[in-house]
């Protein structure tokens, strides 16, 4: 819990809007717009926010999947973005991605076991005679059976289909896994399920987890800490009990509020956002989210804030906080 | 680890007794389609009667029998003679054979060929891809059939002999083809790999040969075999009017184009129907049954339809 595993500084990944016959870029989404961010060893941290906060474009450009446009992701010391290749191609077991979407994430004409074993002997983690049996192994360490390995994706249920994308990833033995919304997709009973596996998995082999969701009750079952993302920037980061129980930004307040608790005589203060997330590609001045706070003031509107530290652990950027 | 044993020793017998297979869940689905199996059976009925019949008729030897010159259907010429005195019947098997084998041939070259470049297109992108779907947009903005027309002029211009003349015809509609091909087959491929399972080899650090061989051409495959079904029905048809007009495959080869073509005057048409019945049936039928066939491969295999 101390080394440093995956250190990301003031990252930001603007896709362009091209528009016109020659496709001249005319504009750009700021998706993600300075991020930083730390995930020690053995350690899960969770990323919060709306549709739209650039969450998981912070996750698909750890991983590559998304380029960036400035800043800096060093994973177990390398800079990711600065390899090519085989180097890259090395490295990548170590870091896998759970997608949102177990329906598309499974390749429809592979079978599950030949899904799980074909990483496995491209990276050289198996041969071809133990490797039924790793795959099998990975299938039954998240409970599934070894006998539904010759089955294919479309004979699965939703939660099993991320079971076997959470055994494909595992099968790697990585150290860091993201999760990008790994149970919005499946029902409440599944998410518990599936929630409760990567608990298991953690407590077993020591994994790092960037647990990305904007489900806040999922983050607070499983997240140490917690950075609260809006409109590509960071607003609020720390410890999961500070950060619940005495939340700091009013984009936070806003959020926590908004969390459903099952005792429906008790009457609490709710903070309604209004309106949408503005457009990434026309950000507001200032501070992001003065155009939906219920506590902005003028200075809001000029003075972008800096993410700065508020003690315990925690940084918040807000000008009142 | 003894029963642990055990269990797998067991039941990887038990669940491979049930293992599904894409392809075979596809075809139990293709023979419940009676329309399908019908259009199958009639594609296979005409091939066999094209490449066997003639082997059994006292006629194949195209003689010219001024005799017998056209001579309505009776008991000794089924469908009757042509104006050379030749069995109709036997005739328009043998002319079944060079539109088969045309049909079949240049839908084999143009989905090789648009395969291939619509391949190489939607993998690489890039400027590769601009100049193959430039060129293709070149050609798809030229109407084919006067295209064809010109080719098929110079060819009689050049007087390629009639021999050759067939696997020039299986070349020209190929070079016509591939267009349309290779934008369905770079659609496909841009789509793919976009595709979360696709995006996922990437993170699995997958190689990019079996990122490519094992998961983005198998599932190319099924859009392929239903392109390259209705393309034969497509080429058949091209062929057959290209020999209508003379300018695709010309006699003494028959085809079923220039059969209808051998009948095209008054006399032949108001008082000899069974010169240009049969062939245009031929045509029709097979045409039909093709496209029939087809469309229900598309209802059972298209990729959009499955997850």
């Amino acid at each position: 819990m101390s080394e440093a595993l995956l250190e990301i500084e003031d990252l930001k990944t603007y896709f362009p809007i091209k528009s016109g016959l020659l496709g001249r870029t005319t504009g750009q989404v700021k998706a993600v717009d300075g991020i930083s961010l730390t995930i020690r060893e053995g350690e899960t941290f969770g990323l919060v926010g709306e549709s739209g906060s650039g969450k998981s474009t912070v996750g698909k450009s750890i991983v590559r999947l998304a380029a960036k446009t400035a800043g800096t992701i060093r994973f177990m010391g390398e800079d990711l973005h600065a390899l090519h290749g085989e180097r890259l191609r090395q490295l990548r077991p170590k870091l896998q991605l759970i997608f949102q979407d177990p329906y598309s994430s499974l390749n429809p004409r592979v079978r599950v076991g030949d899904a799980i074993g074909e990483p496995l002997l491209d990276h050289g983690l198996a041969s071809k005679a133990d490797v039924r049996e790793k795959a099998l192994q990975a299938l039954e360490s998240c409970g599934l059976s070894a006998y539904q390995a010759d089955r294919l994706p479309h004979e699965f249920s939703g939660g099993q289909r991320q079971r076997i994308g959470i055994a494909r990833a595992l099968a790697l033995d990585p150290k860091l896994i993201i999760a990008d919304e790994p149970v919005s997709a499946l029902d409440v009973s599944i998410q518990a399920q599936i929630i409760n596996l990567f608990r298991r998995l953690q407590q077993e082999r020591g994994l790092s987890y960037l647990f990305i969701s904007h489900d806040l009750s999922v983050v607070e079952h499983l997240c140490d800490r917690i950075g609260v993302m809006y409109l590509g920037s960071m607003m609020e980061t720390g410890p999961r009990e500070e950060l619940f129980r005495s939340p700091l930004h009013p984009y936070t307040k806003a959020l926590l509020s908004a969390v459903p608790i099952p005792i429906p005589k008790l009457k609490r203060e709710r903070i309604v956002l209004k309106g949408d997330i503005p457009d990434p590609s026309n950000p507001p001045s200032g501070c992001k989210f003065h155009t939906r706070c219920p506590f902005a003031v003028e200075r809001c509107v000029h003075e972008a804030p800096e993410l700065r530290s508020a003690g315990g652990g925690r940084q918040v950027a807000c000008h009142l906080a | 680890m003894s029963v642990a044993n055990g269990r797998l020793a067991v039941q990887p017998g038990a669940g491979r007794s049930k293992r599904s297979s894409i392809w075979g869940d596809a075809a139990r689905r293709l023979i419940r389609n009676k329309l399908a199996v019908s259009g199958f059976l009639v594609v296979a009925l005409m091939f066999a009667a094209c490449f066997l019949g003639p082997l059994f008729s006292p006629y194949a030897d195209n003689k010219i029998n001024m005799a017998q010159m056209n001579r309505p259907p009776s008991a000794s010429h089924w469908l009757g003679t042509d104006a050379l005195g030749r069995d109709v019947l036997t005739r328009v098997l043998q002319a079944g054979r060079i539109s088969l084998t045309v049909g079949l041939a240049s839908m084999g070259l143009s989905v090789a060929l648009g395969a291939l470049l619509g391949i190489v297109a939607g993998y690489y992108r890039g400027i590769v891809d601009q100049l193959i779907m430039r060129l293709a947009d070149l050609l798809l903005t030229i109407p084919s059939l006067p295209l064809l027309f010109i080719a098929g002029a110079l060819l009689s211009e050049w007087k390629v002999p009639p021999d050759s003349r067939m696997y020039i015809v299986m070349i020209m509609l190929a070079v016509v083809g591939w267009p349309g091909l290779a934008r369905m087959v770079r659609g496909q491929i841009l789509s793919l790999r976009e595709r979360e399972f696709m995006q996922a080899t990437t993170v699995l650090g997958l190689r990019g040969r079996r990122r490519l061989l094992g998961h983005l051409l198998p599932n190319l495959v099924p859009l392929l075999i239903v392109i390259a079904t209705l393309n034969i029905g497509g080429a058949i048809l091209s062929e057959s009017v290209l020999s209508f007009f003379g300018l695709g495959v010309t006699p003494p080869t028959p085809t079923w184009g220039n059969m209808i073509d051998a009948a095209n005057n008054m006399i032949d048409f108001e008082k000899r129907p069974w010169l240009w019945i049969p062939p245009g049936f031929s045509i029709f039928a097979t045409v039909i049954a093709i496209n029939l066939f087809g469309d229900a491969l598309r209802d059972v295999l298209d990729p959009k339809q499955r997850r």
